[in-house]
């Protein structure tokens, strides 16, 4: 099984690269689905509360900007952890969580009103289904994230976090690009077409 | 000293229900499809005599619905994904030269996620009459269409059952297709390069791909039917404005790929069975890689065509139409490829190339059976008529369930050590062969007089009573295969010949250690040159690296 031309071995990625690669995958196509739905009946509601009357951008957009930030945070405090600098880390950490937790009460501010003042829940009519569902489960991958990136942080605090954990927490991190990229296109879809 | 408790050894049980092993997981895996199978077999059996004669009353309607929704659902999700998926978890690592999968604990989880999943489909039996005491287990067929689901036409939970185990059993199958990907692309053994590897781990890698990418789907409709069934939402509604044809589309684009899911792991054990029995190299190995991308590709673009009778526009018809023709020619490729690596050969038939030549010869009747199912005028003839039963039946039976008893047959003294019986192999395949002709091909004939799939039962003098008569002893006569395989397997774990490593002097990586394997594996992790690492290992003077 050994000959003298025996090929070198190939060049191959982490596992956990892969692994990584195909959580988003599947997450990709389970998000496409949704989105697909709600593209397909936009417009299709029967009755109100329709798009127009109902999503306002406000808060909505300084919600967005949290997100794109965190995505920007989480870099640093990656980058800070590789250069072995924790306060940075850490610092940098926090900022990540708060700004995910920022994006998720703006989505519940944002719900609140949409329910109280605009009454429109998800069983009002085929946009209020549509609406939540879509929206819901990209705050519920967000929650998920924040939850992740509090435990590592919290690890942090203890000092449990060394400079080789860098590469399992760089995964958390392409996690949380993915969620933000989500939004980009959940934001477009419902905001922007949409409306 | 020591304050420690005294340990004990740890139980067999203990030892299966904890492990992290991807052999033993394989084997649960393997085991709890076959399980199923049996499970499955008996609903069949009860359907079959149900319809053996005109105006019958064995079943109540009802029950007869639950019993064809749960055959069908168990067939896919609890007898075919676990099996297909053990078997991948047991040989891909033996075949890359790897130790276990990439994520040991990962493999762990699914099995058991898909192992309540499982129980929990099968609970419904039980818990499903919910408040309102309707029927007990899921009775909307296995592709479960809108708005049948709805509480209106289904009340009681059996529909919450069947959306909650599949959806659990599938998160299973996703978490084994990433370890799959993963421990393919980055857990190979030194000097096996892609285009190197055994073409099962090829064809798994496709499979896995297909599970990552249309599993999702399905989860998000299987949600959304939950929220209409529990949370009031409007998504299969029409009344609000929904289009219960959605459902159809989001299925069908999970449910076709599904059964590529299903078959490609059919065309792996072929690939590797063949060539052993037949003393030769695959024929084309790059056009079967080829190939085998292809169909995945092609498969996600036909799944339209289960819908040809609900009313879609011409130009839709000739597209989906004209794509699913399309799948005909990579599928062909690979027939071609088995039958050109026969050709010549000096042929062995034992039992596993009996089921692999079985399989060859009843895909490509199951194939055609297809195309005429893809010519729309043909299709509105017989859509859900029992010629499309017949059609999945010849493909799943005679090709996947075939395929499985090939490997099977090919793969069990590697499991176990021990050979199978070759007389008993030899009986079941007549019974099965016979039996399966018997039951499958009338159907072909009942469909062509008009008789519609999921009916309780058909009136006499309508000439369709010879054909289901033929059909229900057709079941009887499998029965005595299955009865073959069961007394088999149990015969030769406790007197089988043994086996040694390489009993069929074959060439992929598995064969070079011991049977049954090590937990590690392999002592050192082989080096391979070429894609039949033992025959460059029998014969370092003609070694096949020459040539490729």
């Amino acid at each position: 099984m050994t000959p003298s031309n025996s090929n070198p071995a190939p060049h191959m990625l982490p596992p956990g690269h892969l692994g990584m690669i195909s959580v988003i995958t599947t997450e990709v196509f389970f998000f496409a689905s949704l989105i697909v739905v709600y593209l397909a009946y936009l417009g299709k509601s029967i009755s109100g509360p329709l798009p127009q009357d109902t999503l306002e951008m406000g808060l909505v957009s300084i919600n967005t900007v949290a997100l794109l930030v965190s995505s920007v945070t989480v870099v640093f405090a990656l980058n800070a952890l590789r250069k072995g600098n924790n306060t940075r880390f850490l610092l940098f950490m926090l900022l990540t969580v708060l700004l995910g937790a920022w994006f998720l009460v703006g989505t519940a501010i944002e719900w609140q009103g949409l329910i109280a003042d605009k009454h429109l829940a998800l069983q009002t009519n085929l946009f209020g289904t549509t609406y939540y569902t879509l929206v819901g489960f990209h705050a519920f991958h967000v929650t998920f994230g924040v939850l992740a990136l509090f435990f590592i942080w919290c690890c942090g605090v203890f000092g449990w976090i060394q400079k080789h954990h860098h590469q399992n927490i760089e995964y958390v991190s392409w996690y949380w690009h993915f969620v933000d990229v989500v939004w980009i296109a959940v934001f477009l879809v419902v905001y922007v077409i949409g409306r | 000293m020591t304050n420690a408790l005294p340990t004990l050894p740890p139980s067999k049980f203990h030892e299966w229900i904890t492990t992290v092993d991807h052999k033993k997981l394989g084997v649960l895996y393997m085991v709890t499809g076959f399980v199923y199978l049996v499970v499955a077999g008996c609903e069949a059996l009860m359907i079959r005599w149900q319809l053996a004669i005109p105006n019958n009353d064995i079943l109540s309607p009802d029950t007869f619905n639950a019993f064809f929704t749960m055959h069908g659902t168990t067939m896919i999700f609890l007898v075919g994904m676990p099996i297909l998926l053990g078997a991948a978890n047991y040989f891909i690592p033996l075949v890359i030269g790897a130790r276990d999968m990439a994520f040991p604990r990962l493999n762990a989880f699914g099995y058991w996620l898909f192992f309540f999943g499982a129980l929990l489909l099968y609970f419904s039996f039980i818990a499903g009459q919910g408040l309102t005491g309707e029927e007990g287990a899921p009775n909307v067929g296995w592709f479960a269409y809108a708005p049948l689901t709805s509480t209106t036409f289904s009340p009681g939970s059996a529909t919450d059952y069947w959306v909650i185990s599949l959806f659990i059993a599938g998160l299973g199958s996703i978490m084994t297709a990433i370890n799959l990907v993963a421990t393919i692309l980055t857990m190979r053994c030194e000097g096996m390069t892609l285009m190197k590897m055994p073409l099962f781990a090829w064809m798994m890698l496709v499979d896995a791909g297909l599970i990552l990418i249309v599993l999702p789907p399905l989860a998000a409709i299987q949600i959304m039917l939950l929220l209409d069934r529990q949370f009031g939402a409007h998504f299969f509604d029409a009344q609000a404005g929904a289009d219960p044809l959605l459902w159809q589309h989001m299925f069908w684009f999970f449910g076709h790929p599904e059964v590529y899911i299903l078959i490609i792991p059919g065309f792996a054990y072929v690939s590797e069975v063949v060539p052993v029995f037949s003393r030769k190299v695959l024929f084309g190995y790059p056009m079967m890689v080829a190939a085998t991308v292809s169909i995945g590709f092609i498969s996600l673009g036909v799944w339209a065509h289960h819908m040809f009778a609900v009313g879609l526009s011409p130009a839709i018809l000739a597209y989906f139409s004209g794509a699913t023709f399309l799948v005909g020619v990579p599928t062909g490729m690979k027939i071609f490829n088995w039958i050109a690596t026969m050709w010549g050969g000096h042929i062995r038939f034992d039992t596993p190339m009996l089921f692999a030549t079985g399989f060859i010869s009843m895909f490509v009747l199951g194939g055609m059976t297809g195309i005429m199912l893809a010519v729309v005028p043909m299709d509105w003839q017989l859509t859900d008529t029992y010629f499309v039963v017949g059609h999945f039946h010849w493909v799943l039976f005679g090709g996947l369930i075939f395929a499985i008893f090939s490997g099977f047959y090919y793969w069990f003294p590697k499991v176990t050590g021990k050979m199978l019986n070759e007389t008993m192999g030899k009986w079941q395949f007549w019974f099965l062969f016979v039996g399966f002709l018997l039951t499958f091909g009338p159907m072909h004939m009942a469909g062509f007089e008009g008789m519609p799939r999921r009916i309780y039962t058909f009136m006499p003098d309508r000439g369709l009573e010879l054909w289901n008569m033929l059909s229900s002893i057709g079941a009887l006569v499998q029965v005595f295969g299955f009865l073959f395989f069961i007394i088999n397997v149990v015969w030769s774990l406790r007197k089988g010949e043994d086996a040694g490593d390489d009993p069929w002097d074959a060439w992929t990586l598995e064969w070079s250690t011991t049977s049954p394997p090590p937990p590690w594996n392999f002592a050192e992790t082989p080096t391979v040159a070429s894609r039949r690492p033992l025959w460059d290992l029998k014969h370092p003077d003609d070694p096949d690296w020459k040539y490729e």
